[in-house]
């Protein structure tokens, strides 16, 4: 299954099955070099933006916060903390919208802006070559970075495992359409996401790195391979336009023909990913001790005026950042956080843009027609074609409708991306990837009501044998107590006392005498009946 | 404000179920010229009664299962039925022949299942074998090529004959399928079937007048036409080439190896593959997705078993032609093809 290394080395690239061409549409934002996007007045910084466990909250309300001043504070474990966006005052903790599909509030921290965006005092690592590899990830932890590609896994979490890598590869796909914020940043910074890429090499402790880069993006090819000169231990791959190659796994399968087991993680097979943004904020928070307190975000789609890249800075209400680009909003608006294939729309826009927030796109119904009634299967197989799993979607789909879970779990429902590009060729208009999300829902609930009930069990048994046992001591402690008792009683006779039992026994003796005299005087009371009848 | 609130992916290929069921049929197109070319109009009436019967009974099942007729006819799946059903029954079978085959691959075949997709078998070939078992006589009188019969069959002769079963100058059917020869003539695999049975060596069935083209006159060029707008289907990515491609290998190769062995039982390739319902089978019949393997390799093993029991049917059973049989005998197989064929997924140990 490993492919020969020799031909990972020279830089052959492999196909993976399946895969769409969507409409890519990144000429509308493309074209724009990086801007920064003006203030907010306020900012609500949701305390999880990560996936894990949130840090615990070290501010109140009233307090005034520097820019880059934690909210949180992470103990033990893999959480991340949050830091204030901008200078500023608290002014409400409390549940608020955040950036989530089920439109479900967390806990949020609004900030309002003072206006100076005066900063709190960076602590760069002093010494970076002589710095230690726990010192290097509590830095990446305490700087609040987790992947900027879209899982936003706490990169500190997924540096600290320690096992034999080959390579570590740097994805700058950028497959999903309309997006071109990883573009932009490769054009315009690639030295620091290289120097980036190099600290990950050194904290990884990997002898070599991988830089893909979709086809469609020229200009960040040449910036790239520009900026490579400076790095032996770097290799650009160039990689045909095809969603969803940015994907991790395909994108494993594509650069070194390996898959990653079913379940398992990339470092299993001597592999680990970062993107590109990722590389860059590990490089500025370790040489320049920034923590991660903004990111380039994509505003894009027909109904802006002001397509571009902007650094928004984490926090920043979606409603100010449309504001800044001059929206327009037709009926039935759709606002998509994230890309045309896997982002999700907005309820409303008071949702702040956060850590893995890398588009904001606004489409005409022109250009991204709203969905079709869903029409019956026909069972075309078009789903089958372009899926990179390698699964059977129409089979999926009609066992998720039926709620046969054994009969998914077979078909490897679990395996499934969630891309989308079954959806998007599908004949029949049916939102596969929403059947099949309902269905993984519907399996995790029951395993966790299994898992209950399992542990109910387990209580209820131990609960019972509990009693079981007590009864036996009890049992037990009364027998003891009876024998002690007959042996005192036994030894006080022995030594001359009394024998209770002598008093009973003449008890009974009289008892019985008692009977006796009771059964003669009838028998002679009747005797004497008889006679006088 | 707030906002419409829809599920990814926001983008859609605009291929829907309608366009690639009108692709389907306007593949058809040159075959259905073939079939008009070398017998007559005939085939555009049975299109014209099955297109009617298929809308009519369409919609009386939606009004019976209480849904919306239109949701139905939206996507165009009746008409490739019917479709299919008209160009494979002889070209002036009486009306209600048509009527009654649509009527059952609509009604019973589709709807008692639950409608489109829900299908086990083809609709169009369990509507044929219907009509081939209850009604021999008229399902076999196929007419003779115009190029071989005595007698021209005109537009009004057409629809006189499919109305009431004789032309405007009062021939039969029967009286038209004399050849020049004045012996009734067969399609080719029947006449072949026939002079193998009574012992004939297949070059002497070739000797035939309705052989005088290599598979069959005009036969050969209706398979040629349907292969032609077989391949655009593929082209146009309507149809994968596993399923047709099955078909014809596991026709093909039990042709040559009897050819080999046995040539006296041999019907020969070329009549294999280019008569009777060969390349309609193939690509337009055997493609139903709803009603075929899901997965690519199961789509070839399932193309593979239709065109081996077609071979098996033509040579040792019953009927000149076995494509509408074989096609049902292999839906049955469906299920256990799926079941075998599930590809492996990313991660679960296949190769890249």
């Amino acid at each position: 299954m490993t492919a020969d290394p020799k031909t990972i080395a020279a830089g052959h690239i492999w196909t993976f099955p399946g895969g769409i061409h969507p409409p890519e549409r990144k000429e509308l934002s493309n074209t724009y070099p990086l801007r920064e996007l003006p203030l907010a007045t306020h900012y609500s910084v949701p305390i999880k933006q990560h996936s894990g466990e949130p840090g615990d909250i070290i501010v109140r309300v009233g307090q005034t916060v520097l820019a880059g001043q934690p909210l949180t504070q992470v103990g033990v474990g893999f959480g991340l903390p949050v830091h204030a966006p901008t200078s500023g005052t608290v002014t409400a903790i409390g549940p608020g919208r955040i950036a989530h599909p089920s439109g479900l509030p967390d806990i949020v921290i609004t900030i309002t802006a003072d206006g100076k965006d005066t900063f709190a005092p960076p602590l760069p690592i002093q010494d970076v070559a002589t710095a230690s590899r726990a010192d290097l990830l509590e830095q990446l932890r305490q700087a609040g970075i987790a992947g900027l590609g879209g899982a936003g896994f706490p990169t500190a979490q997924k540096l600290a495992l320690q096992r034999p890598l080959d390579y570590l590869i740097i994805n700058g796909v950028e497959c999903e359409p309309y997006i071109s914020a990883d573009d932009r940043l490769m054009r315009e910074h690639a030295t620091t996401i290289l120097r980036g890429t190099d600290l990950l090499l050194d904290i990884t402790q990997c002898p070599q790195a991988l830089i893909a880069i979709e086809d469609n993006k020229p200009e960040a090819i040449a910036a790239m391979q520009a900026a490579l000169t400076d790095y032996p231990r770097m290799q650009l791959r160039v990689v045909p336009t095809k969603y969803p190659s940015g994907g991790e796994k395909q994108l494993i399968q594509l650069l070194t023909g390996r898959q990653v087991p079913s379940r398992g993680l990339p470092i299993d097979i001597g592999l680990v990913m970062h993107n590109v943004g990722t590389a860059y904020a590990v490089a500025r928070a370790i040489d320049h001790g920034e923590p991660l307190l903004q990111r380039v975000v994509t505003v894009t789609g027909e109904h802006v005026a002001k397509p571009g890249n902007y650094w928004v800075r984490l926090g920043t209400p979606v409603e100010h950042v449309l504001q800044v680009t001059r929206y327009t909003a037709e009926i039935n608006q759709r606002v998509i956080m994230g890309g045309p294939m896997m982002g999700f729309t907005l309820p409303d826009l008071t949702v702040p843009v956060v850590k893995i927030t890398n588009c904001i796109l606004v489409p005409s119904t022109a250009e991204l027609a709203p969905p079709q009634q869903e029409m019956p299967c026909i069972r075309c197989g078009a789903c089958a074609d372009v899926c990179p799993a390698q699964l059977l979607p129409q089979q999926l789909q009609w066992l998720a409708k039926a709620k046969d879970y054994d009969g998914l779990n077979q078909q490897n429902l679990f395996d499934c991306i969630e891309c989308g590009a079954c959806a998007y060729v599908c004949p029949s208009e049916i939102p596969l990837v929403h059947y099949y999300r309902k269905a993984k829902a519907e399996v995790r609930n029951i395993a966790r009501e299994k898992a209950k009930a399992e542990v109910a069990r387990e209580r209820f048994e131990a609960r019972n044998e509990r009693l079981e046992r007590e009864k036996a001591e009890r049992l037990e402690r009364h027998r003891k107590a009876a024998e002690a008792r007959k042996q005192a009683q036994a030894e006080a006779v022995k030594a001359g006392a009394d024998n209770p039992q002598d008093a009973v026994q003449a008890a009974i003796a009289r008892a019985k005498a008692r009977k006796a005299a009771q059964l003669k005087e009838q028998q002679a009371n009747s005797e004497t009946d008889g006679e006088s009848s | 404000m707030s906002f419409t609130i829809a599920t990814s992916p926001h983008t859609h290929q605009r291929r829907t179920t309608q366009q690639v069921m009108r692709w389907v049929y306007l593949c058809m197109v040159p075959g259905v010229a073939a079939l008009t070319y070398f017998f007559g109009w005939g085939v555009w009436l049975q299109m014209l009664l099955a297109l009617i019967t298929a809308i009519f009974t369409e919609a009386a099942c939606m009004w019976l299962r209480g849904r919306s007729a239109r949701f139905a006819w939206r996507d165009h799946t009746a008409i490739v039925t019917a479709l299919l059903l008209a160009v494979s029954i002889p070209a002036y079978a009486p009306w209600w022949i048509i009527v009654i085959g649509t009527s059952f691959s609509i009604v019973v075949v589709k709807h008692v299942y639950g409608g489109v997709g829900q299908n086990l078998f083809n609709p169009a070939m369990a509507g044929y074998v219907l009509l081939l078992i209850s009604f021999p006589v008229q399902m076999t009188s196929w007419p003779v090529p115009q190029s071989l019969g005595q007698y021209t069959i005109n537009f009004a002769d057409s629809v006189s004959l499919v109305g009431s079963g004789y032309t405007q100058s009062g021939y039969n059917m029967e009286q038209l399928r004399t050849g020049i020869d004045g012996a009734t003539m067969a399609t080719p695999l029947d006449s072949m079937k026939t002079d193998l049975s009574r012992s004939l060596t297949p070059t002497e069935a070739l000797a035939k007048p309705i052989f005088n083209d290599i598979a069959g006159v005009g036969w050969m060029w209706v398979n040629i036409a349907f292969l032609l707008g077989g391949l655009a289907l593929i082209y146009l990515k309507i149809i994968s080439w596993h399923i047709p491609g099955g078909l014809l290998l596991g026709l093909a190769v039990p042709s040559i190896l009897i050819s080999l062995f046995a040539p006296g039982q041999a019907i020969g390739l070329s009549v294999h593959l280019l008569s009777g319902a060969t390349m309609l089978g193939a690509f337009f019949i055997a493609t139903d997705p709803v009603t075929a393997a899901t997965s690519n390799r199961g789509r070839l093993y399932f193309g593979l078993l239709i065109g081996f029991l077609t071979f098996v049917i033509r040579t040792w059973g019953g009927y000149p032609d076995g494509v509408a049989f074989a096609v049902l005998l292999a839906n049955m197989c469906v299920p256990v093809i799926d079941k075998y064929t599930q590809p492996i997924a990313y991660g679960h140990g296949g190769r890249s």
